[in-house]
């Protein structure tokens, strides 16, 4: 485990295997557009130097050093690494074989620790650093509960499937983590717990077992056992408590949740969920993180002046549920004009994390000023997850790097440098030696599987 | 797109058109043949009304209307520049460049700046059938009781008022095939719409479309059933089931041929049994319905075009198709297109193969290519989605251009239902299905302005009245959301 601003122990590990991406050199990206996602917003043509692993100079008055080696953008644009708000990266990798699925809370639920099932070698990363991604939020679920996973076959085909779960699930999906994408990092956790999961709406009171309001009771009374068990755990272990909802690991979970230290991170849509889910914050004063938040824009005064910021996901616009009736286009830019932290996501998928760039331009589409729509992707995720350190091109900043081909929030772009740490990470994945493979027609007779 | 290849599937859908259209209309139900008509109700006789459900889709009215100075993406391989649509009575009257003659009378549409298209054409839609919101009641896409239910048909499921028909439309979709799910190896009959707010299923029916048949390959049959004790349980069981259920089609087919023929020398005969399921695979084997196969693997779809020869039948289109970039001669060679999304992969192992140059490598092969949604949300954005996929491509140096790759979501989609005679080009004669955008469609940032269906303005991103509600969305807080 590190901390994700440590950057010399991840050089460390990247110098460390010889297999391994060059070791971070210094490097001069010249001639670019730069969107800082910082206070210097877009500088439409300068230099960025990339030194020990450090953002060491950005602007438009930026020269290479001496010895460094010098990346010609051409015009092409530099962001900072993109960073997926909420993701099951590293622990899904194929959605229908349940023994690739690493994300649900199974037994547990604020207990489960979703870092310890982080698996570096996920083909799906490489994957995601084509997108941009250098970091990634991964956040648990709860097994009884949760959308469960879009199908091609139509809605119910996976229904029933649920299982696994404790005879008490209790309401908490479990504890997230935050990962590096850098190639050959074979200990990828930031940094784990980090957020405790929470459905709240629909989710919620089916998790309880029919009802919102049940779904709240069961919340604040965990809140309360948890609090009784943190001022009492000689008294728990010695069997002299009243019984609590919650098993100790559970409870243990939820401890710096109530001391205010971890955010919740509440899936919450209807606008009256959102303020169900601030006034339990205000209440039980917990910082908390909304994810979903389609009627976010019903309540972005409230959101705002509480300073909840929300993870959202722009494509929403169909009433997909009676919890999302009023979910529109222009939500994201709504939530940032009345001055709500927003983070735009793609889907929860690993596959499908490209969506998030794409999805900004979406917003942008729809009213989100240019430069907020990169901060949806960078900046904005770094401060909603607390991470100091990487999130924007700003001098001492970890060399969380990308250089685009053009605008980063279109269709027709790609990254054709990413940097993580100040290391340039290879380009290869399975999916683009599956490419290479079959892209042109085999000339030598064999089959393809002798390319 | 080879020449081969464009003529195969041009004489397929002039041969499933005519069909259709000779036994569709409300008022030219073909007569049964004599002697049948007296002993039984049309409803039991496959040939007295093959089209008892009519449509009854009268375009919306309409103004002649010129659009001028607009960048035009024919999807025939032209992109002209400051170029001209015109378009009277539901139908193209002319397109081309600044040159282009407009008659007197006609509504003039400033485009300069602006990007012309045809109507966006969804080949693989569940809107209507899963409709949203997406609720257990409403839930009506799979009919999971029998790995054959070839009996039933998507346009019995449709909730007209699914507010996803508006947003598709604000997406520039204005012509969609309505599919069953793939929990079946036959789920049933798919139908094509035009997507026009209406009361009615029949009100949104495009008429003359041929039918399709939702034929599933793969993962979804085995384990839906496999899962219940029942086959098929494996690939194998699969494949049994396929050639079973077109053995018992052929049969079926047999019986009603040698009763046709006994009346027809005035012999009496009692006539067979109808069969709603096997009068849908009969259907397919006379060539009147196209065979619509959701199918991910290259070795799947080989095995499934072995089937469609083994039994006479044709295969119109793979859907989902993650894998046609391994067998794009094949599919080229064949004749037979394929549907895909951009880069919606990993989410089963028959998907795991995915790659976002799919649909690039095998159009480059010369496979008809399509981009379908199979999803409410990207339904709304097929453009982007065709973006996304061209771009894949020209990453590895394949140079497809706008030109080429607006036809993925308006021309091959229409070829693949079978009604390119009607529209998916903007071709003079054709209907005038036409798609204003803010921008180049392939842009991220690109908006549908204006939609036309048959000539009539369906949809205006700035004009309130042309911005039709759902019934069900009258009253909630998210009416009228996917407006500025």
């Amino acid at each position: 485990m590190k901390s994700p601003l440590i950057a010399p122990l991840a050089l460390l590990a990247a110098t460390w295997l010889a297999a391994a991406p060059a070791a971070a050199e210094t490097v001069a990206i010249v001639n670019a557009r730069l969107e800082t996602a910082a206070a210097a917003g877009t500088i439409p043509s300068g230099a960025i130097v990339l030194k020990d692993g450090k953002i060491i100079a950005v602007g438009a008055g930026v020269t290479a050093p001496a010895g460094a080696r010098v990346i010609d953008a051409r015009g092409g644009v530099v962001t900072p690494g993109l960073i997926a708000a909420s993701t099951n990266l590293s622990v899904s990798e194929v959605s229908a074989v349940r023994e690739t699925q690493d994300d649900g809370s199974g037994r547990l639920t604020a207990g489960f620790d979703v870092s310890y099932g982080v698996n570096p070698d996920s083909t799906m990363i490489p994957l995601a650093r084509q997108s941009g991604v250098t970091r990634g939020v991964v956040t648990p679920e709860l097994t009884r509960g949760g959308a469960g996973h879009k199908d091609d076959s139509g809605a119910d085909d996976f229904a029933g499937g649920g299982g696994g779960a404790a005879a008490e699930p209790g309401m908490f999906a479990g504890q997230a983590a935050i990962i590096s994408l850098a190639a050959g990092d074979t200990d990828p956790v930031e940094k784990a717990r980090v957020a405790v999961g929470l459905d709240l709406g629909e989710a919620g009171a089916r998790n309880a077992g029919g009802s919102r309001g049940a779904a709240l009771v069961l919340v604040r009374a965990a809140f309360e056992d948890a609090r009784a068990f943190a001022r009492n755990r000689a008294a728990y272990d010695r069997g002299a408590t009243r019984e609590f909802g919650l098993s100790r690991v559970d409870l243990e979970a939820l401890i710096p949740v109530v001391e205010g230290r971890t955010p919740l991170l509440i899936r919450v849509h209807k606008a009256s969920d959102i303020r169900q889910a601030l006034r339990l914050a205000r209440e039980e004063k917990v910082k908390i993180i909304l994810e979903g938040a389609e009627e976010g824009w019903r309540v972005a005064g409230e959101l705002a002046a509480a300073g909840v910021p929300v993870i959202v996901d722009s494509q929403a616009d169909l009433p997909s549920a009676f919890e999302a009736l009023g979910s529109r286009l222009d939500n994201a830019a709504r939530l940032q004009a009345a001055g709500v932290t927003v983070a735009i996501m793609g889907a929860r998928d690993f596959n499908n994390l490209r969506q998030a760039r794409f999805n900004a331009g979406l917003a942008v589409a729809n009213g989100l000023p240019r430069e907020a729509a990169m901060a949806t992707l960078t900046s904005n995720v770094a401060k909603i997850w607390g991470m100091t350190g990487v999130g924007s091109l700003v001098v001492g900043q970890t060399a969380d790097v990308v250089l685009w081909t053009g605008d980063p929030l279109e269709t027709s772009t790609w990254p054709v440098a990413v940097f993580i740490g100040g290391v340039e990470q290879p380009q290869s994945s399975r999916a683009f030696e599956l490419r290479d493979r079959y892209a042109t027609p085999s000339t030598t007779g064999y089959p393809p599987a002798y390319r | 797109m080879t020449s081969r290849l464009k003529a195969a599937l041009a004489a397929t859908a002039t041969a499933a058109l005519l069909a259709a259209c000779a036994t569709t209309g409300a008022t030219a139900a073909k007569p049964a043949p004599a002697g049948a008509t007296k002993t039984m109700p049309a409803g039991l006789d496959p040939a007295a009304r093959p089209d008892p459900f009519p449509s009854t889709y009268a375009a919306l009215p309409s103004r002649p209307t010129a659009i001028r100075g607009a960048t035009v993406l024919t999807a025939t391989g032209q992109q002209i520049e400051n170029g001209v649509v015109v378009f009277a009575e539901g139908k193209i009257v002319a397109v081309g460049g600044p040159e282009t003659v407009i008659p007197e009378g006609m509504t003039i549409i400033d485009g300069r700046g602006k990007w012309i298209t045809p109507g966006v054409i969804d080949a693989h839609s569940h809107l209507g059938v899963y409709p949203s919101p997406g609720v257990s009641s409403r839930s009506d896409g799979n009919e999971m009781t029998d790995p054959v239910t070839a009996n039933v048909w998507a346009e019995h499921s449709i909730w007209p008022q699914d507010p996803g028909f508006n947003r598709a439309r604000a997406g520039g979709v204005t012509t969609l095939q309505i599919l069953p799910g793939s929990a079946n190896l036959f789920g049933g009959r798919s139908v094509t719409v035009r997507n026009v707010p209406s009361v009615t299923m029949q009100g949104m029916k495009f008429p003359g479309a041929p039918y399709g048949l939702k034929m599933a390959c793969g993962e979804n049959p085995k384990r839906v059933y496999g899962g219940k004790g029942r086959s098929p349980a494996t690939a194998m069981g699969n494949v049994a089931g396929y050639r079973k259920a077109w053995i018992d089609a052929a049969e079926y087919g047999r019986k009603w041929d040698d009763y046709r023929a006994k009346i027809a020398k005035g012999d009496k005969a009692d006539p067979p049994k109808r069969d709603l399921g096997l009068d849908t695979l009969v259907g397919v084997l006379k060539g009147e319905i196209l065979v619509q196969n959701h199918c991910y693997r290259a070795d799947e779809m080989a095995v499934m075009i072995d089937i469609a020869k083994e039994f006479g039948y044709r295969i119109s289109m793979f859907h989902h198709a993650s894998e046609a970039y391994k067998i794009g001669p094949l599919l080229a060679k064949e004749g037979i297109c394929f549907a895909t999304w951009a880069d919606w992969q990993g989410f089963k192992m028959e998907s795991y193969d995915g790659i976002e140059a799919n649909a690039a490598i095998a159009y480059r092969a010369g496979a008809c290519t399509v981009i379908h949604s199979d999803d409410e949300t990207i339904t709304q954005r097929l453009n982007q989605e065709a973006a996304i996929a061209m771009a894949a491509g020209n990453r590895i140096g394949l140079a497809i251009t706008p030109a080429e790759a607006i036809a993925w979501i308006t021309l091959n989609p229409a070829r693949a239902m079978g009604i390119d005679g009607q529209t998916g080009s903007l071709v003079a004669g054709k209907r005038a299905d036409v798609v204003i955008w803010s921008a180049d469609p392939f842009s991220v940032y690109a908006q549908a302005e204006k939609v036309f269906v048959d000539g009539a303005l369906v949809y205006d991103r700035r004009d309130p009245r042309y911005q039709p509600k759902s019934d069900f969305e009258l009253g909630q807080p998210g009416e009228g959301a996917f407006h500025p």
